[in-house]
């Protein structure tokens, strides 16, 4: 292909947005309105996940020894559990440590009283996951471990923070293909209504005698910035309301924020971005590539 | 598919129907078993009665649509056999102007003209020497600005000449292509067909103009439900009724 040809082909592809301006506009608006409930929708979910990871993080299992255990079968231990793929963090408490926790948060100044360590034979080992499901699945190992005396674990939290992890899992899947169904079926009818109004341009290409890669590329070029326009404007968009949410939350409901961790707009948009300009484009591309070869056959 | 020339054709001619029919149903032929041939630089007219067959054959000779039986052969070219991917190709060679103009209405008379050399990827430089030395044959140099819709029906018509001339095909198919003028641009039109004609192009048009036909005594293929009822050399238009 010549170089002349394919600037013409880019440069009618620009000049198509134009001279089709309200299908363009149209065009532009339906990728709008669909990427935009699918952003906010990503935005409300990726901080619902994010907070039941919080959650889990905080999430412990508390391993406690078996008495006149060595510190060697300790560290042994903890050498085993540590390999484990479930385990994400693990902190060795001593009886001290154990002691100087329990009498700060709950005996204050009374501590003083104590001459010996009342906790003595309870240092311990807390084990974090990086998934709470395989919970059990760990415990069931750990207690099968030589000089083990007790696990202690939070069943219910566990559980629960796993079931609701799964649910918002499984909706948002469900949500997200709904969005993307709609959006492909509302994109390829502005597409195909559009491209239907020029057949008769497409006609006239190939009774000249044009490839149709030729008549193809400009169709495909304007469709593919139609997607990309589409896709960044509610991208902007959301950068925006997004801020203002969290500054909102923050000035209104400042017990919330404190409690809950929001995620900043840069964590949201490093998938938002590339997912919403894929999508943009994509359909553009796919929409306009499909639609023009039902003319082809002139 | 291109083709030896001697097995099928004479080296004077650019297109053979042989025995060709086409059916869209089963029962209703719109051509049946037609065969002619045309020579290079031949000045043809294709006449007769609405469904006669005129849209059909034009179409077959574009490669728009298969013969039922028969074989088609069009500049060396197999219609029968040509796959799809070259089929652009094939239509290089020729120019073809229809009763509505079907210019793009969005783009002025310089642009619809160019459009049709940039699709068989001649270079700017070429297009730029092209395209006013055509304009100023169909007599459109001062116009090169206007769009479509600023022009009159015969002017419409000058720029589809223009620019199925452009690329210099061997053959001019002329679907009714004064159907939509008055007679001043008729006549107009004729002129400039025939002078395209004696500069060398084979013009083949369609049409119901009796006038015309009978005032310039050129060859005359006359259709009647899908069949050829009449060949002439300097024939005229003979109504069936």
């Amino acid at each position: 292909m010549r170089i002349s040809t394919l600037f013409y082909t880019l440069w009618q592809g620009i000049k198509n947005i134009f001279r089709n301006k309200w299908f363009s506009l149209a065009s532009i608006a339906t990728i709008s309105a669909c990427l935009f409930l699918l952003g906010i929708f990503y935005s409300i979910l990726a901080n619902f996940q994010n907070i039941i990871k919080t959650a889990e993080e905080g999430v412990c299992v508390v391993v406690f020894f078996d008495e006149g255990i060595t510190d060697k079968r300790i560290e042994e231990i903890g050498d085993m559990i540590r390999k484990r793929p479930e385990v994400s963090k693990i902190n060795f408490v001593s009886d001290d440590e154990a002691w100087e926790e329990f009498s700060k948060e709950h005996l204050g100044e009374y501590a003083d009283g104590f001459t010996e360590n009342p906790l003595e034979g309870s240092s311990n080992y807390e084990i974090y996951l990086n998934d709470i499901t395989m919970q059990s699945a760990l415990v069931t190992y750990i207690e099968s471990v030589d000089g083990v005396r007790e696990v202690r674990r939070s069943e219910i939290t566990a559980r629960t923070l796993g079931g609701v992890n799964k649910l918002v899992g499984l909706v948002s899947l469900g949500i997200i293909g709904i969005l993307l169904a709609v959006s492909v079926f509302l994109i390829s009818n502005t597409v195909t209504i559009g491209i239907s109004v020029r057949k008769e341009e497409i006609s006239i290409m190939k009774y000249i005698g044009a490839t149709d890669f030729f008549v193809r590329g400009p169709f495909v070029i304007e469709g593919l910035l139609i997607g990309l326009i589409g896709a960044a404007i509610p991208l902007g968009i959301i950068q925006i309301l997004y801020n203002k949410a969290l500054d909102f939350l923050s000035l209104r409901f400042e017990v919330l924020s404190s409690l809950l961790n929001f995620l900043s707009v840069d964590v949201i948009y490093e998938t938002l971005v590339p997912l919403s300009l894929a999508i943009g484009a994509g359909i553009g591309f796919f929409g306009s590539y499909i639609t023009v070869r039902k003319h082809l056959r002139v | 598919m291109a083709l030896r020339k001697r097995k099928y054709m004479a080296d004077d001619e650019v297109i053979v129907l042989d025995h060709v029919s086409k059916s869209y149903t089963q029962n209703v032929p719109a051509l049946s078993d037609v065969s002619l041939r045309i020579k290079r630089g031949e000045f043809v007219f294709i006449v007769g009665d609405s469904g006669s067959g005129k849209s059909t054959l034009i179409k077959l000779l574009l490669k728009e649509l298969n013969p039922s039986e028969g074989n088609l052969y069009v500049m060396n070219y197999h219609l029968n056999r040509l796959p799809h991917s070259r089929v652009p190709k094939f239509r290089r060679n020729i120019g073809v102007v229809f009763q509505d103009f079907r210019l793009l209405k969005d783009r002025n008379v310089y642009e619809n003209v160019a459009f049709a050399q940039r699709i068989v990827q001649v270079p700017s430089k070429n297009i730029r020497k092209n395209v006013p030395r055509i304009l100023a044959i169909v007599g459109l140099a001062g116009k090169y600005k206007a769009r479509p819709g600023q022009l009159s029906g015969g002017e419409q018509q000058r720029v589809a000449i223009a620019r199925a001339l452009v690329n210099n095909p061997t053959i001019l198919l002329a679907d009714e292509p004064t159907g939509n003028l008055d007679p001043k641009n008729t006549n107009e039109i004729m002129h400039l067909l025939e002078e395209i004609n004696e500069a060398g192009t084979t013009v083949i048009m369609v049409t119901h103009n009796k006038e015309i036909v009978n005032a310039m005594r050129k060859r005359v293929i006359t259709l009647r439900r899908g069949v050829i009822v009449r060949d002439e050399e300097e024939g005229v238009y003979i109504d069936e009724d």
